[in-house]
């Protein structure tokens, strides 16, 4: 068994990627089911309730941990659709459930008083006086923190939170606060908050225009490619923008987190857990990426240096970046 | 009566005009109730909280609620004291952000749109905390609302109708993000645009606007054709979000729209003319992507 430096919670899109994942080494495995109760609603991904089920017995019989994420915020009249969720991750014996709405939490806490509930990135609380409202009203034991902090606040945090942190350590993470974004049901009518959806695949569409490629997101330019320059997806955070004149990547370029460098930086802050991120991702993609960290946890774990291990083709844009974690992200 | 409302002032505006247009509302604007407070960005409140006690009393004295909105990302320590402070001001005070609800539990306050509260759950929930007034989330769609004001017991159901939609809130400033600039040597960039910086796409399409570490939708919504249903669906106050455009003719335009000395159709022509080139959007109203306008007769 691994030495235990930091927890790490891998993605799970589909029941293979959870058992690649978690052969891979991961100490805990996050997924959701197949409808809008999470943040990763995406054709072919998720799991019905028996495949939840084994995937629970698979990671249990290997003392590892499953979580399940209902972390996006009901709409008006369908609640009854969330509560059903947490029912069903509470009987199949998930080890926590990700929540992130108000009304939720409540019904989790009294429903499931034994069940250990985390706190989504998507209700983005990320000031002592947030956590003191999910810790004293429902209970929570951790929290996913937005990327809006920098390793010193995370520390400053930490310390008053009252509950464990999770933090982001490597994937495709948008620029703006977590659960406070709806760029993309302003162009689309689908967004992360409601419907667990951004910038959903059926709403892209590519077309050339004199060896230009333009990227359109429900209808809207996003982005244009010259021929043999790398295509990023269109996300309207790193979609291409002009302000006075100037095109740039005025959000934020198309640019994948990756933290390995300042592993122990977070680890000293008081981090208790890191999340990768990428259900949305391929089995291949989830295992070389759980492999690294594992590698890197277990080395930091021994008190060894931490190994060379290079994830720079992976990353989204094929470029890294610490994101919000360093100063003068702002 | 069918309240109306200013919210706060989401722009980064010189000293002396924000005072005029403030002194202006409280002389002029058919509104009952107005916003103050600083929502977007805590380095912007040493420059307005100096003349809030003398813009609160004139207002007061003019008939107006006054209503403290507080910042909408609280991260530093300083902001969590400023939050603290506006919540022991003495104002009713709007929760733009969870860490306020600690404070405010058990005393009055108002719910503001930048709280993640979409559904009947969370309302019943924030009822018990003191809660007298909510304002849903942009996204929200008219039947939604329904929902919401159906669960709404003794809270006052508010709609947004006029003004750029907050889309999204972030920790980086993109105000100084676009002159080269990082938002702790800013150089209070966000100033010398008051009604937000445009945000083009590639081709040229009008898209969004940016307001420091906010983005906001390029066209104002305006849903004056929408009022009525909503009235029926519960809706007991409006919301006029300010724009850097004549907003005492505004309120004017939508205050008479409520009283019914003009119908819908005659304040869309008025409104059309102070607004100036600015498109008009509806979509999150009628269920559809924001940016959308659907027109009459086809709603």
């Amino acid at each position: 068994m691994s030495v235990t430096y930091l927890e790490l919670v891998c993605p799970a899109g589909t029941p293979a990627a959870l058992r690649s994942a978690i052969e891979a080494g991961a100490d805990t495995v996050y997924c959701g089911f197949q409808d809008a109760t999470n943040a990763r609603n995406y054709p072919g991904l998720n799991f019905d309730r028996d495949e939840m089920a084994e995937g629970i017995a698979f990671a249990h019989a290997r003392g590892r941990k499953v979580l399940v994420a209902v972390n996006t915020f009901p709409r008006p009249g369908e609640i009854e659709i969330w509560h059903r969720a947490v029912d069903d991750a509470a009987a199949l014996g998930a080890d926590a459930v990700i929540l992130a709405d108000i009304g939720v939490l409540d019904y989790a806490s009294r429903r499931h008083p034994d069940l250990r509930l985390h706190l989504s990135v998507q209700a983005a609380a990320c000031n002592p006086l947030s956590l003191d409202f999910y810790r004293e009203n429902f209970g929570i034991r951790r929290a996913v923190l937005p990327r809006v902090l920098e390793v010193r606040e995370i520390a400053h945090l930490v310390e008053r939170m009252g509950v464990e942190a999770e933090v982001f350590a490597f994937g495709s993470l948008g620029t703006m606060t977590e659960g406070r974004c709806i760029l993309s049901s302003y162009l689309t009518g689908r967004s992360p908050s409601s419907d667990g959806v951004c910038a959903p695949a059926e709403q892209v569409a590519y077309d050339e225009v004199d060896g230009v490629m333009r990227v359109r997101l429900g209808g809207v330019t996003m982005n244009c490619f010259q021929r043999g320059e790398a295509a990023s997806y269109p996300t309207p955070c790193k979609a291409r923008w002009v302000t006075r004149g100037v095109a740039s990547y005025i959000f934020d370029e198309p640019v994948g987190l990756n933290t390995i460098d300042i592993l122990p930086r977070l680890k000293a802050a008081g981090v208790t857990a890191l999340k990768i991120e990428g259900r949305q991702r391929s089995r291949a993609y989830v295992t070389q990426v759980v492999r690294a960290f594992r590698a890197v946890l277990d080395a930091l774990g021994r008190g060894q240096p931490i190994p060379d291990i290079d994830l720079s083709g992976i990353v989204e844009g094929q470029k890294e970046t610490f994101g919000a974690y360093r100063k003068g992200w702002r | 009566m069918i309240g109306l409302t200013l919210g706060p002032l989401l722009f980064h505006w010189a000293r002396d005009k924000r005072r005029d247009f403030y002194f202006r509302i409280a002389d002029e604007a058919p509104v009952d109730c107005v916003h103050l407070g600083e929502v977007v960005c805590s380095k912007r409140e040493p420059f307005s909280e100096p003349d809030l006690p003398e813009i609160a009393e004139r207002l007061k004295a003019a008939g107006k609620q006054v209503v403290l909105s507080t910042l909408a990302l609280v991260t530093s320590p300083r902001e969590i004291e400023a939050v603290r402070d506006h919540c022991d001001a003495g104002f009713l005070v709007e929760a733009n952000d969870v860490s306020c609800l600690r404070v405010l539990c058990g005393r009055p306050h108002v719910i503001g749109p930048l709280i993640n509260l979409f559904n009947e759950g969370s309302l019943a929930y924030m009822a018990r905390f003191g809660a007298i007034r909510v304002v849903p989330p942009p996204e929200v769609s008219a039947a939604g609302i329904g929902v919401l004001a159906a669960h709404a017991g003794g809270m006052e159901v508010e709609a947004i109708v006029f003004g750029r939609q907050v889309l999204s809130v972030s920790a980086r400033c993109y105000s100084a993000r676009s002159r080269g600039l990082h938002k702790d040597n800013c150089q209070f960039a966000c100033e010398s645009e008051p009604d937000g910086l445009p945000v083009d796409t590639l081709d040229g399409q009008n898209i969004v606007a940016i307001n420091g570490t906010q983005t906001m939708s390029h066209g104002y919504v305006v849903l004056l054709r929408e009022m009525t249903d909503l009235i029926a669906k519960g809706v007991r106050r409006f919301r006029l979000s300010p724009q850097d455009v004549d907003m005492a003719a505004v309120a004017r335009i939508f205050r008479d729209t409520l009283d019914g000395r003009i119908d819908a159709e005659e304040a869309m022509a008025h409104l059309a003319a102070v607004n100036g080139n600015v498109p008009m959007i509806n979509g999150y109203m009628h269920g559809r992507e924001g940016l959308a306008w659907v027109g009459s007769g086809s709603g």
